[in-house]
């Protein structure tokens, strides 16, 4: 009996403290990460790197300007097709919609969530890339405003219904019509989540890789319309980790450093205006 | 919120005139109401269409090649585009093994973090660990590629997989020559790419276990461990089968760092030093470079049975936490 209750205690201390170790060793991986980036990527970090285009392999110098101007178009289409479909859905689910056209909507919204990313770049390629018999950035920055959709609907939604009643209530008894109550009530107390889900979905997509490389492609040059083949940050990354050239990959090593440092200020300040709202609702 | 205070409904429409239709439709789009239920409509609709028109697209695309090769597509394993022959098992056995590496790894190290951030952790230490992996559910993939590339492949070459060798080099898992590049080293980038999805999602259902449960297994003379073991997790484990389909979802259709670290050479064997492919790294290396219409048609149906693979799972990891979240409201209420 003794010795089975000295059993259960140990086997209690051990057990936890194993899931300690377990949240421990994901914590650090993260720490891991931004560490070894900050220490391959900060020293290749110069002015020139977000101003000047590459130069050919063999020279030193030369930058990601072109891959960095890409990035910012396509997320600038993808953002003109993510935000008003998403916006405009989680309104409708959330203000107008009876259960089951928004069971319909919420159902095809997870199943989009749900679409790897580079089956969604098949899809724009059979869209946009097979209709204009090349790449380009409206194909790439397509493939990214899908993938937005259900990131920004999902998110809106929840904050649109967090909304107290009680403030709805409040303007439809002092005579506003519903589409009234909601652009001017619903929506402004809502507005922190909604930007808080927007700059999310954007530091999400801005990430990805997959659905870019047969849509945009990539180039060399600066890009000047939308409708040639255009470099983007993820895809350059990638195409310098592969290559075989030491200049090319400390590159990589800068732009990934850039591209993650994005990502987190984005999430830090996303979680910093949402703890404010929170503390200030109390 | 359903019903719109001023409008009179469609009833009341249909017994009045033609005159009295067009005044009471103007007064009713400036009002306003139906107008944004339209546009709104319109905008929630053009969701359904996209996502239909992706189940379309890979659909008729892949048509040449379902038609050619029919199941066969499946089971054999020669992929020439050259002379058009295209057979997908190396890329699905590459896919299967590579998740299945990843969630023998990614499971009981999530499943035992999750337990910590909602078992034992205090609630701010848990909401701050919790956001520090959310954020590593953030990083983009092809960060892990490039971070994998020039620290893990080089590792595994050099120190893991000779030691695997030594010690458990009488397993097939563990034989062949050591390059780094290859199934293993993709199941674990994978492996940490996944966990921040499983341990979000069980902590979650975790969470969701009411308190009476936890204080009546105490009250009888548990340990911590015991109560967590033997009455929480069993609650809960609905919910966290769940989170583990969702990850292996994900695991599925993950390609860029998959791509960079498994080596991408079509190979099916049974050790995990061996490189191999994947049916989303196939995809990003080869679609591009497709000519011929049959090798996009095939790319196309390899890209079709990733979808419908990851459909179905995410279909039965939203049923499962559907499942267990109403059950523990249920428990809760009684």
């Amino acid at each position: 009996m003794k010795l089975r209750t000295v059993w259960r205690k140990f086997l209690n201390g051990f057990m936890l403290s194993l899931t300690g170790a377990c949240a421990l060793i994901t914590v650090s991986a993260l720490f891991v990460i931004l560490g070894y980036l900050a220490w391959n990527g900060a020293g290749n970090l110069h002015w020139s790197f977000f101003t000047k285009l590459p130069v050919p392999v063999g020279e030193t110098g030369g930058g990601i300007a072109h891959a960095i101007l890409g990035s910012a178009k396509m997320l600038a289409l993808a953002a003109a097709i993510g935000i008003p479909v998403g916006l405009l859905g989680a309104i409708y689910i959330a203000e107008f919609a009876s259960p089951v056209p928004a069971f319909l909507v919420r159902y095809a919204t997870d199943m989009l969530n749900g679409v790897p990313s580079i089956v969604i770049g098949l899809f724009a390629y059979t869209e946009i890339v097979l209709k204009m018999h090349h790449f380009s950035a409206y194909a790439g920055g397509f493939a990214l405003g899908v993938m937005m959709i259900p990131v920004i609907l999902r998110s809106c939604e929840e904050f649109l219904r967090a909304v107290p009643r009680s403030l709805r209530e409040g303007a439809m008894a002092v005579g506003a019509s519903k589409s009234r109550t909601i652009a001017t009530v619903v929506i402004p107390a809502a507005a922190g989540g909604i930007l808080t889900a927007i700059l999310l979905a954007l530091a999400r997509v801005a990430g990805e890789t997959a659905p870019l490389i047969f849509t945009a492609f990539g180039n060399q040059f600066w890009p000047r319309g939308m409708g040639e083949p255009t470099a983007s940050l993820p895809v350059v990354i990638y195409n310098y980790a592969i290559s075989p050239y030491d200049d090319w990959h400390r590159q990589a090593w800068a732009a990934g450093l850039v591209l993650l440092g994005l990502v987190v200020v984005v999430n830090l300040l996303t979680r910093m205006l949402l703890l404010r709202r929170t503390a200030m609702g109390r | 919120m359903g019903t719109h205070p001023t409008f009179a409904g469609p009833a009341g429409l249909k017994s009045a005139g033609p005159a009295s239709w067009s005044r009471s439709l103007l007064r009713r789009l400036r009002n306003g109401d139906e107008v944004a239920h339209l546009i709104t409509l319109i905008f929630a609709a053009s969701i359904l269409l996209v996502t239909a028109m992706v189940v379309y697209q890979l659909w008729i695309h892949s048509a040449e090649s379902r038609a050619h090769f029919g199941w066969n597509f499946f089971h054999t394993s020669i992929w020439d585009p050259v002379f058009d022959k295209f057979g997908a098992w190396p890329f699905i056995y590459g896919t299967l093994v590579t998740t299945g590496v990843a969630l023998l790894i990614a499971v009981p190290l999530g499943l035992g973090a999750a337990i910590f951030l909602s078992e034992l952790a205090p609630p701010k230490l848990s909401s701050s660990l919790s956001f520090v992996i959310d954020l590593l559910a953030a990083v983009p993939s092809v960060i892990y590629g490039l971070l994998a590339i020039f620290t893990l492949v080089p590792l595994m070459s050099g120190t893991i997989q000779p030691f695997l060798k030594r010690t458990l080099g009488f397993l097939p898992f563990f034989q062949g020559p050591a390059y780094g590049y290859g199934f293993l080293t993709a199941g674990i980038v994978l492996a940490v790419m996944i966990v921040p999805f499983i341990i979000s999602v069980s902590r979650e259902v975790l969470l969701a276990v009411p308190r009476d449960q936890r204080e009546a297994a105490l009250g009888l003379g548990a340990t911590r461990w015991e109560t967590t073991w033997k009455v929480v997790v069993p609650h809960a484990r609905t919910g966290i089968l769940g989170s583990v389909f969702l990850s292996m979802a994900r695991a599925l259709g993950e390609t860029m760092a998959v791509t960079m670290v498994i080596g991408n050479a079509p190979k099916v064997s049974a050790s995990l030093f061996s490189q191999g492919y994947t049916i989303a790294a196939v995809i990003a290396n080869e679609f591009t470079e497709a000519t011929g219409g049959l090798h996009v048609s095939a790319l196309i149906e390899l890209g079709l049975v990733l979808f419908l693979l990851t459909f179905v799972l995410n279909g039965l990891a939203r049923l499962l936490i559907v499942l267990t979240s109403r059950r523990g409201a249920g428990v809760a209420n009684t």
